[in-house]
């Protein structure tokens, strides 16, 4: 298992080498630059500010160079935000992100894993039934449509149940207090809990009805016994192979998400960069996006290994 | 005396989308102390889901009406947690596929353990201590080892023990058995038949064997029941069922029933002989054939393969019309050696000669236009059609590759000829193969398989996913066919009965390599080689007489890796260097009497 998480991590080095090359080639063909602005600077001026961040060069030559500085970790200054490195604004904007992120996927599995499960324990009943409709309108509704109806309710409109103030705020972290993160990881995760509890159903009815199952309760084990022992770490085996897909989606997610409800994470970045055309800014949220996405993917590979002794990555 | 299980007109209903399915029909039986009741029946008997009814597992869609009692004591329907005292605990259930019946992700200690713990309240201590005896009655080596396995881990007759060790750690009086045996090699099933019957003997444990193989309940029950569409047709002792039958369904299932000592089928289509003529026509010259698969294992980055020697220098000649046999245990390579003549798998040394042409490694288009002079035919009929292709157009479709020249309607009036010739009603033309039964479908996977009129078939198990009445038909089938075609047959089953009715010839397979080849008669009343005794020794007779005072002379020993090259000397271990990566001797073949062909064994 060791060995081929060392091959894994090797392997992911051309991966990532090949999503610089097309970032940084694709944001150059893109019009305009970091220093274009309605005014335009005069031109002895905008050539020393180009030789100061090496545009004045071919593009084939920034693109080693920025490789050269790459390879040493450095990301290079902000085009826009002066006096601020690239680095410097991701260790700001990334323990955010990551916090919104993790606990939104944390969020989406513990609920849609419940709610997935007592879906099939009550295959075809009234109770399943429901869940199944309530997922697929988590499916189909867009975050930035249930943000601000969230927003509405919880925000502005300030719901009360049994005297209890039920207003939750709609914007800012404030460092991270759980009652700012509430409805952002909700909107967050409310995809993903639809498809997780969409998921394990699925599998989980399969699993109920095969020959195992049937023997566990020849056994005359406790319902309880057979569900969680034999039936469960079998049902989530898909749900495994789901984890890369909805890291993707939650990480993408949340540069929406951040934006309406005004978290200082590294979406901000990633979106104000490229409408600035803020170069090393962009480049390096999605190196980072990148790497943090085939990070958890293998995570999720090893996983699945731990979970089902059949599958051994080291034949 | 009072039974231990009474069943009173027991229904058990399926509501499907196509409406409800009546699987058993007002059954009554008795199961009494310490005695086995053997249950006989043909697939979709209700066999299974009778005993599955009875004990609350049906699926969700069954229900069971009627009454259970256990020791006088209903069960049937009653609350899931009374139901569980008695589940697992006195009453237990071993299952047909031990692979897909143990848990996958769990160790078969903590299976075992988990059902002892489950009903009786010991120490992890105590009940693990339990579990090695148990593992050792069953007669599982290094079982504190194999404890710690996974199920998948262990080979078919490993864990079907697992299962009766999980079986019978309680103590039950009584054990169901559902097709136990089943999936399993002949040896294997010898060796868990005999644990079964000292279940019995000394543990006083009272067993219902569920089956379709007559010869297994010969060879255990002292009641019989046979079943047919969820009804009880014959019931009486063991003897009364086999020596006087007096339903016609029972006289059916044991005419049907492949004998070893029987080899000529009264009443049925015989092997026809090998005509002087075609004798000295060489149809397939095969020399030194080799097919090995490299494995990869450990190393970091860079791995080490190691060849799994699947086939490991067979020869043999096949003349025109002559049928080839190949017998041997599951992981013997008889099925990769087929596929490597028809060039479905790679081979790795060797010859293949066809008709005097030597087609080793012809290229791509000269196998295609070989493909027209040998077929083959697979084990699962409905796995190896197309879903959504109409049989009529399965069976046309090798004449639409291989015949292009044929027009639209001349391929189809072949293909009506054709499934009349195999015995399918030609209206049926344009139906789905899931419309049709497993013997139906067979039917067709050898229409299509003929179609092109070819000079060689493999029968790859052909039979052996079929009832035995199916059965017995589609052998009358492939024997009328060659009689008529003058084709030669490779007919490879791991059913040494079947295989001498159909052969003209028998070669024995032993991990790639032969170890016996002979003359039908011959290798089945004068056997050399062990190995060739050992598996007909344990081919079982539908004959309870003949079955009770059989000696039991069992292969002992596990069939060996293939990755180890000392498993092939098993036989011949003076010979043996003792190192798994050596370059081992091979035995050699060696010419006993004209024709009978010996590998080389140590004597006894």
């Amino acid at each position: 298992m060791f060995s081929y998480a060392i091959r894994r991590f090797l392997g992911a080095i051309p991966t990532l080498f090949i999503i610089i090359t097309l970032g940084f080639f694709m944001m150059r063909i893109a019009p305009g630059g970091p220093f274009d602005s309605n005014r335009r600077l005069p031109p002895e001026i905008e050539h020393n500010i180009k030789a100061a961040y090496d545009l004045d060069k071919p593009v084939y030559q920034q693109y080693f160079i920025y490789l050269g500085k790459l390879s040493h970790l450095d990301f290079g200054p902000s085009f826009k935000n002066k006096d601020f490195t690239v680095s410097q604004l991701i260790a700001d904007g990334l323990p955010v992100s990551a916090e919104l992120g993790l606990s939104a996927i944390a969020l989406a599995l513990l609920l849609g894993l419940t709610l997935g499960t007592i879906a099939a324990l009550n295959q075809n009943r009234i109770t399943d039934h429901s869940v199944m409709t309530v997922a697929m309108f988590g499916i189909t509704i867009p975050n930035f449509v249930t943000a601000p109806i969230l927003t509405l309710i919880f925000g502005v409109y300030g719901v009360s149940l049994f005297g209890l103030d039920l207003s939750l705020p709609v914007g800012g972290w404030n460092n991270g207090a759980v009652r700012n993160m509430i409805l952002p990881v909700i909107v967050l995760a409310l995809p993903q809990i639809a498809v997780v509890s969409r998921l394990i159903r699925g599998s989980m009815v399969e699993v109920l009805r095969s020959n195992y199952v049937r023997t566990a309760r020849a056994k005359g084990l406790p319902n309880r016994l057979v569900v969680f022992r034999h039936a469960l770490r079998a049902a989530v085996l898909p749900l495994v192979s789901y984890l890369g897909p909805a890291i993707a989606a939650i990480l993408t997610g949340s540069l929406v998400v951040e934006t309406i409800f005004g978290i200082p994470g590294i979406g901000r970045y990633f979106t104000n960069g490229a409408l600035n055309r803020d170069y090393t800014l962009v480049l390096g949220v999605v190196i980072y996006y990148a790497a943090f996405i085939i990070v958890l993917n293998l995570l999720a590979d090893l996983l699945y290994a731990v979970l089902d002794p059949r599958v051994r990555y080291d034949q | 005396m009072a039974p231990i299980l009474e069943i009173r007109n027991l229904d058990v209903r399926f509501s499907t989308p196509d409406g409800e399915v009546h699987a058993v029909k007002n059954l009554d039986l008795a199961v009494g102390e310490g005695e086995c009741l053997g249950v006989v029946g043909e697939s979709g008997s209700g066999k299974s889901q009778l005993f599955l009814g009875a004990m609350g597992l049906l699926a969700s869609n069954g229900r069971a009406t009627g009454s259970v009692k256990y020791r006088g004591d209903e069960i049937l329907n009653i609350s899931q947690n009374r139901l569980n005292k008695i589940r697992g605990s006195t009453i237990t259930m071993i299952f047909q596929d031990p692979l897909t019946s143990l848990t996958p992700h769990m160790t078969v200690g903590a299976q075992i353990m988990e059902a002892l713990r489950a009903h009786q309240n010991v120490s992890s201590g105590e009940a693990e201590k339990r579990t090695l005896e148990i593992l050792d009655l069953v007669r599982i080596s290094e079982a504190r080892q194999r404890m710690d396995q996974y199920p998948h881990e262990l080979s078919g007759g490993t864990r079907q023990r697992v299962m009766i060790a999980m079986a019978t750690v309680c103590g039950p009086d009584l054990l169901i058995a559902d097709e136990p045996t089943t999936a399993v090699d002949v040896t294997v099933q010898a060796q868990i038949l005999d644990i079964m019957r000292d279940l019995q003997k000394e543990l006083k444990t009272a067993i219902v064997m569920i089956s379709h193989d007559m010869g297994v309940i010969a060879g255990m029950a002292d009641r019989v029941q046979v079943m047919r569409e969820g009804e009880i047709v014959e019931a009486g002792p063991v003897d009364e069922i086999f020596y006087r039958p007096k339903h016609t369904y029972t006289k059916t299932l044991l005419d049907a029933m492949p004998r070893l000592d029987r080899p000529m089928r009264e009443g049925h289509v015989g092997l026809s002989p090998l005509s002087t003529i075609s004798a000295d026509q060489q149809l397939l010259n095969v020399e030194d054939l080799k097919v090995y698969f490299p494995i990869r294992s450990g190393g970091f980055l860079f791995r080490k393969t190691k060849p799994l020697r699947a086939v490991d220098g067979v020869s043999f000649r096949l003349r025109q019309g002559e049928t080839l046999g190949i017998v041997g245990e599951s992981g013997c390579g008889k099925s990769t050696l087929a596929r490597a003549i028809l060039k479905l798998a790679p081979k790795s040394d060797g010859k293949v000669v066809w008709c005097g042409r030597d087609v080793t490694f012809s290229n791509d288009a000269e196998v295609r236009a070989l493909r027209k002079e040998f077929q083959i035919v697979f084990q699962d009929p409905l796995a190896s059609l197309d879903p959504r292709m109409t049989i009529g157009e399965s069976i046309a479709e090798p004449l639409r590759s291989l015949k292009p020249e044929l027009s639209a309607d001349a391929a189809t009036q072949e293909v009506r000829a054709m499934m009349q010739h195999v015995g399918l009603e030609p209206a049926s033309i344009n139906r789905y193969p899931h419309e049709f039964s497993g013997g139906q479908n067979q039917r067709v996977g050898i229409a299509r398989a003929m179609i092109v009129k070819p000079k060689l078939v493999i029968c790859d198990e052909a039979v052996s996913a079929l009832d035995v009445s199916i059965q017995s038909q589609i052998v009358d089938l492939i024997l009328k066919l060659q009689a008529e075609f003058n084709m030669s047959l490779i007919f490879i089953s791991h059913d040494l009965s079947i295989v001498r009715q159909v052969s003209h010839r028998v070669m024995v397979l032993y991990l790639g390599r032969i170890v016996e080849l002979a003359d039908r008669h011959a290798i089945y009343e004068d056997p050399r080689h062990p190995y060739t005794r050992a598996l007909i020794s344990a081919v079982l007779t539908p004959d309870p007489k003949a079955e009770r005072s059989k000696s039991h002379d069992r292969l002992v020993s596990e069939l060996a890796s293939p990755l180890d090259t000392r498993a092939q000397l098993a036989f011949l271990k003076s010979h043996m260097i003792d190192d798994a990566d050596a370059e081992q001797y091979r035995p050699q073949l060696q010419e006993v009497a004209p024709g009978h062909f010996v590998a080389e064994f140590d004597p006894e």
